[in-house]
């Protein structure tokens, strides 16, 4: 069977990303996964383990200052002299910022096309995807070149197979123009051990009804009760409550979580572009007419600042 | 500096959107219109950097006759000038397809800045940026939540999941940002009769030296097969807190074994 080469995501504090085995677990179905991790020296080191796990037979590696220095284009040019070289089946990326954006260059530099946003991805190159805040379901194909596809984190319940993959180290060739636009600095800003928003189980979201920074202490309780990631509203990143990088809906991030909670939210459509598609949806507003409860499964009219410190206690009661 | 910013209309993210059923294309005859979003942020962050450090805006957009709504209404906040890229063989082209159109285009236009929105609302692919700096061999900083110009150095913060980098580069490059970077201007009433006057120069493929097959249908990547409308989700249970929502709140939750 044809390779698939999954472009590994990982960060240094947990390691290898859940959307990665979501990959790893796709490409199987379409052939031999080969994972492509590219990254600063040792980085593939670090994550063969996991790699393995969930069925990697053989990791591609290009690590150094090269590729990691600088944003994308190197990485781009890797992976494109390594799509040539063995001839994928297909090739699978994160739909993320990055992940995209590698994407991008692969299918200038191949001319190829691209498909984002996948959530499935079957053997004849079928994918599927969900477009126009979750309402419209699109089943596309690339028709020229090999299927270039990023994936959505929670599309695919990740499954391990294990491997024992064997590492290649590539030769990393920067050429002046991959190397335009340098990383200076990286500044963290994630607090705590929450997981990651897009790829979490759970999001607990807090909106404008949470009316200040503060109170958010209270969306963050619920979701380290729950094991979640912390998202808020647009009109709350506005208002200044929480950052930027949690905002959930059109101009923030999708998610897709089994579980997501809504407090204080009305669920403008702005809001509900980035959580539809989420399996059970929860929420708790004063406004027993806000849309947000046209959507939820399960929905508490009332004060979220007495509502929801109950529904802590109660979790912890029940723990 | 010469700043080129690229505008796309698309249709209102408010409303309700779909694809047509005869070519599978984003339907915009019914719909409502216009400039996407993010683009505002791009044209504010541009006229920001023309006031401090001098130069020339011009917007740059592809689409069908209907975008000259969207050029004028973008002129209206104080660009200078607009070049409108518009011809029948484009309808229908993908990504790709779409960069090499913008690409030619932007090699005419001489640009030290291009700017331009992290996404659109309608497609959300996020690759033009990329796309457009892989064709011309210049810098991409993309998702600016700050944009520093010094001279031909610019600094971008980028917005990551874990924080944010510092990214810099020397123009010519092409910048593309969050809504975080900025608060857009309204459009003034001295604007909006401004912007009437302001040229708008429309450009064929022929101008741009880009063959007809190579874009729209004939030239695209990549096919949509079928499409169909999600059922839309309908609400659960809505109970009224009268003391015990909370508990109520976790019970539910515990049936559905998330406690």
């Amino acid at each position: 069977m044809s390779e698939v080469l999954v472009v590994v995501e990982a960060t240094a504090e947990f390691g290898v990303k859940k959307v990665t085995l979501e990959m790893l677990t796709l490409a199987r179905e379409l052939g031999t996964p080969s994972a492509v991790v590219l990254g600063g020296t040792g980085a593939a080191e670090a994550l063969a383990g996991k790699l393995g796990e969930y069925g990697a037979e053989k990791i591609y590696a290009a690590e150094g200052d090269e590729i990691d220095g600088y944003l994308v284009a190197p990485k781009a040019s890797v992976v494109a002299d390594l799509v040539k070289r063995v001839q994928p089946a297909a090739v699978l990326l994160a739909s993320s910022q990055e992940g995209k954006e590698i994407a991008a260059r692969l299918a200038v530099k191949l001319d190829n096309g691209i498909l984002t946003d996948v959530v499935a991805l079957a053997a004849d190159g079928t994918a599927t995807q969900v477009a126009f805040a979750g309402s419209t379901v699109v089943k596309s194909k690339v028709t020229r070149g090999l299927p270039l596809v990023t994936v959505r984190p929670n599309s695919v319940n990740p499954t391990p197979a294990a491997a024992t993959p064997a590492v290649e180290q590539l030769t990393v060739t920067a050429t002046d123009s991959d190397k335009l636009a340098r990383v200076v600095d990286r500044v963290a800003e994630q607090k705590g051990s929450r997981p990651e928003l897009t790829e979490a189980g759970v999001v607990v979201s807090g909106g404008r009804g949470v009316g200040n920074a503060d109170n958010f202490k209270l969306v963050e309780e619920l979701a380290d009760l729950l094991g979640g990631a912390v998202g808020a509203s647009r009109a709350a990143v506005d208002s200044g409550f929480y950052p930027h990088q949690f905002q959930v809906g059109q101009t923030g991030k999708t998610v897709s979580p089994q579980l997501y909670v809504a407090l204080g939210i009305s669920g403008a459509i702005q809001h509900r572009a980035g959580m539809q598609t989420s399996k059970t949806i929860v929420a708790v507003n004063k406004d027993g007419e806000a849309p947000i409860f046209e959507l939820a499964d399960f929905g508490v009219v009332g004060d979220l600042f007495k509502i929801v410190p109950q529904a802590a206690e109660e979790i912890r009661k029940r723990k | 500096m010469n700043i080129v910013v690229l505008v796309k209309q698309v249709p209102d993210s408010g409303a309700d959107r779909n694809l047509r059923t005869d070519d599978n294309t984003v339907d915009r005859g019914s719909a409502n219109n216009v400039i996407n979003e993010m683009d505002e942020y791009a044209i504010e962050e541009a006229l920001k950097i023309k006031e401090a450090h001098g130069g020339e805006v011009t917007i740059l957009t592809m689409g069908p006759d209907r975008a000259t709504e969207s050029i004028r209404k973008a002129l209206s906040m104080g660009p200078d000038k607009a070049v409108h890229v518009v011809d029948d063989a484009l309808h229908g082209s993908c990504a790709v397809a779409t960069s090499k159109v913008l690409a030619a285009a932007l090699g005419q236009l001489n640009a030290d800045l291009v700017l331009c929105g992290s996404e659109s609302t309608d497609g959300r692919v996020q690759v033009m940026p990329h796309m457009l700096a892989e064709r011309l061999g210049i810098a991409a900083l993309t998702g600016a939540r700050k944009l520093t110009v010094d001279g031909a150095t610019l600094t971008v913060e980028r917005q990551t999941e874990e924080g944010y980098e510092v990214v810099t580069a020397s123009t010519p490059a092409i910048v593309s940002v969050w809504d975080t970077i900025n608060e857009p201007r309204y459009p003034s009433f001295k604007g909006i009769m401004a912007a009437k006057k302001k040229p708008v120069q429309t450009l064929a493929l022929t101008d741009l030296g880009v063959a007809a097959d190579e874009v729209g249908f004939a030239g695209a990547t990549s096919t949509v097969v079928e499409h169909s409308k999600r059922p839309p989700r309908s609400g659960g249970v809505k109970v009224t807190d009268e003391g015990s929502g909370g508990t109520q709140l976790v019970e539910f939750l515990a049936t559905e074994k998330f406690v």
